[in-house]
């Protein structure tokens, strides 16, 4: 393992990240703090309670994921996607390291930074809602493994796209539909029988399920499917990636 | 001298089937300056890259010190540093910072001492806090090969260093050529530009269309393959040649003041004593002779324009 390679890219990624930390720290404070006032205020004032957990507390795990992975995939796919757009990536490829260093440097960097992000969402939320952690270690388990699973993803997608338009494709088109109709902000058990079968389709479902029961020990499926799910999709970018690595697709010629 | 860098019968073809290097052949020794010559699309950025890891060969070997381009990736690129032929920089990062981030890519750790040097012999060394986008073209030329000498490569590629560069800083490009030479860097570099093959090259390799066509000590081409002149300068300008040198195939100067004699410097007889002789001879009066080797240039032409056939 060419160690000081991962710290290079790492410390790189990194570094954009603390250039623009201000930035970083306030968006998501900010729109937290917005999602508490429109979610909370105006429809929590309808929906009281679900299965004994206030709303605003109900939605928390559900907010800390829509942002956890939506910056685990941006983060990723422009660490990559940007050395591919300006030519840099020659560097990358004619240097002493392979495929799983570039993806641990990448990855890890993009992981990082949207765990910091849900963690300052978990910390904002805590001055508008009382939430409590019945399974803290479940709880990180599962946010470690959103943010790295879907860095992941974030940076297949990176690899894949060969335009601006490309790289929001999937962000927009299909992990946020996801993620909306994953349960963020509503249970399952809400919907009506046919809606409550089509869901359980939704991979999004088992992740935020999964998540919320770590805080409230409340889920729509039972939590060894979500944790199933969780290793199931990460298995799956892993094995993408590792086929990614074999072929040199869409990176060498 | 050792053989440093090794290819062996190296073919690439491209995905769409375009077969960019046919068969390339060719050792470099330690210590000594390529100038691989050859027109735009010969393949030159395609042999480097593939030397260098960036495009996959689709046959062929080749070794760096002894190790595998493949098998032994790791050793074999710690001793390469590659200067691509297109600027391509982040433009939000510092210099210094993307110098650094270079060294770390091929496993060195942190060394400010060595980064300095380096950043100094480049004159890189005011703008080290600068972001790259404050940067003039040539100053960026030069942080890329400040980051390709960061991990203190043996080897270095340059790709078309001076394409479109001005004159000023093209003569800066020798100068540093030559400087990293003296420390024991062998440089491989690729250029269009004849003179510059000239200029700083101890061997000349020609390549075309995707074949390599010769490799020469850039001396010796220009003596076995180079036409001389010899100029024999008359006191009295003539307006023609006199019949009994027809057999030199002389032809006269503009002015009639000049006699050209066009001889191959690798013939068994270069016949300059009898021609010299035969102008004697004639009565015609010296005034001065002078020789003159034909260019890189006009070797280079009849070598890529020659019908093989
Ligand atoms: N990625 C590629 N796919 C297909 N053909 C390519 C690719 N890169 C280069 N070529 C072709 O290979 C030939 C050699 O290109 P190149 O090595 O860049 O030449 P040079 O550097 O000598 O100008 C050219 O005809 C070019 O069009
Ligand atoms: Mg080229």
């Amino acid at each position: 393992m060419n160690w000081a390679a991962i710290a290079a890219i790492y410390r790189f990624e990194m570094a954009r990240f603390f250039r623009t930390l201000a930035q970083s720290f306030l968006s998501p404070v900010l729109s937290t703090s917005l999602y508490f006032v429109v979610f909370g205020t105006a429809i929590g004032s309808r929906i009281q309670e679900v299965e004994g957990v206030s709303y605003g507390a109900f939605i928390v795990p559900g907010l800390i994921m829509l942002s956890v992975v939506m910056l685990s995939i941006s983060n990723a796919s422009f660490g990559i996607y940007f050395p591919k757009f300006l030519g840099t990536i020659y560097e990358l490829l004619s240097a002493p390291i392979n495929f799983i260093e570039i993806v641990i440097g990448y990855v890890g960097a993009a992981a990082t930074k949207a765990l910091f992000v849900g963690l300052v969402i978990l910390g904002t939320a805590t001055f508008f809602v009382d939430i409590r952690i019945e399974h803290p270690f479940a709880m990180a388990a599962f946010l470690i493994l959103s943010c790295l699973s879907f860095s992941l993803l974030g940076f297949i997608v990176g690899i894949w796209a060969s335009n601006f338009e490309q790289m929001s494709l999937i962000p927009q088109l299909v992990v946020t539909p996801l993620i909306f109709l994953g349960g963020t902000f509503y249970s399952i058990s809400m919907l009506p029988p046919l809606w409550q079968t089509i869901t359980l389709f939704n991979p999004v479902v088992y992740l935020i399920s999964g998540f919320r029961w770590s805080f409230y020990g409340i889920a729509d499926v039972p939590i060894f499917w979500s944790l199933l799910a969780i290793i199931a999709f990460t298995g799956l970018c892993l094995a993408v990636i590792g086929w990614i690595f074999r072929t040199g697709w869409r990176i060498r010629s | 001298m050792t053989t440093i860098l090794s290819i062996r019968d190296l073919r690439k073809s491209y995905a769409d089937g375009f077969e960019a290097l046919k068969g390339v052949t060719l050792d470099i020794e330690e210590g000594e300056i390529l100038a691989l010559l050859g027109p735009n699309g010969a393949g030159k950025t395609t042999l480097i890259s593939t030397v260098c890891g960036i495009t996959t060969p689709t046959s062929g070997s080749v070794t760096v010190g002894g190790h595998d381009i493949q098998t032994e990736y790791r050793a074999a690129r710690k001793m390469i540093g590659l200067v691509p032929q297109e600027i391509a920089l982040e433009p939000f990062e510092k210099v210094w910072n993307t110098v650094q981030f270079s060294r770390g890519l091929f496993g060195h750790g942190r060394d400010n001492a060595r980064i300095e040097e380096i950043l100094r012999k480049l004159s890189l060394w005011d703008k080290r806090r600068n972001a790259i986008k404050e940067l003039s073209g040539g100053m960026k030329r030069r942080v890329l090969i400040a980051k390709a000498l960061a991990h203190e490569p043996r080897i270095l590629f340059l790709d078309e260093p001076t394409a479109g560069v001005d004159v000023e800083l093209r003569k800066d490009m020798w100068e540093i050529v030559a400087e990293l030479k003296r420390s024991g860097v062998t440089i491989i570099l690729t250029t269009h530009y004849i003179e510059e093959a000239e200029a700083i090259a101890d061997r000349v390799g020609v390549i075309d269309k995707g074949e390599l066509l010769l490799v020469q000590e850039k001396d010796t081409l220009m003596a076995q393959m180079g036409k001389k002149q010899i100029e024999v300068m008359l006191t009295e300008p003539i307006s023609a040649i006199p019949d009994s040198l027809s057999v030199h195939q002389l032809t006269l100067n503009g002015p009639g003041d000049a006699l050209i004699y066009t001889y191959d410097t690798h013939a068994e007889r270069t016949g300059i004593t009898t021609l010299l002789n035969d102008v004697a001879q004639t009565g015609l009066v010296l005034r001065d002779v002078q020789t003159r080797q034909s260019s890189l240039e006009e070797i280079f032409v009849n070598l890529v324009s020659g019908d093989p056939a």
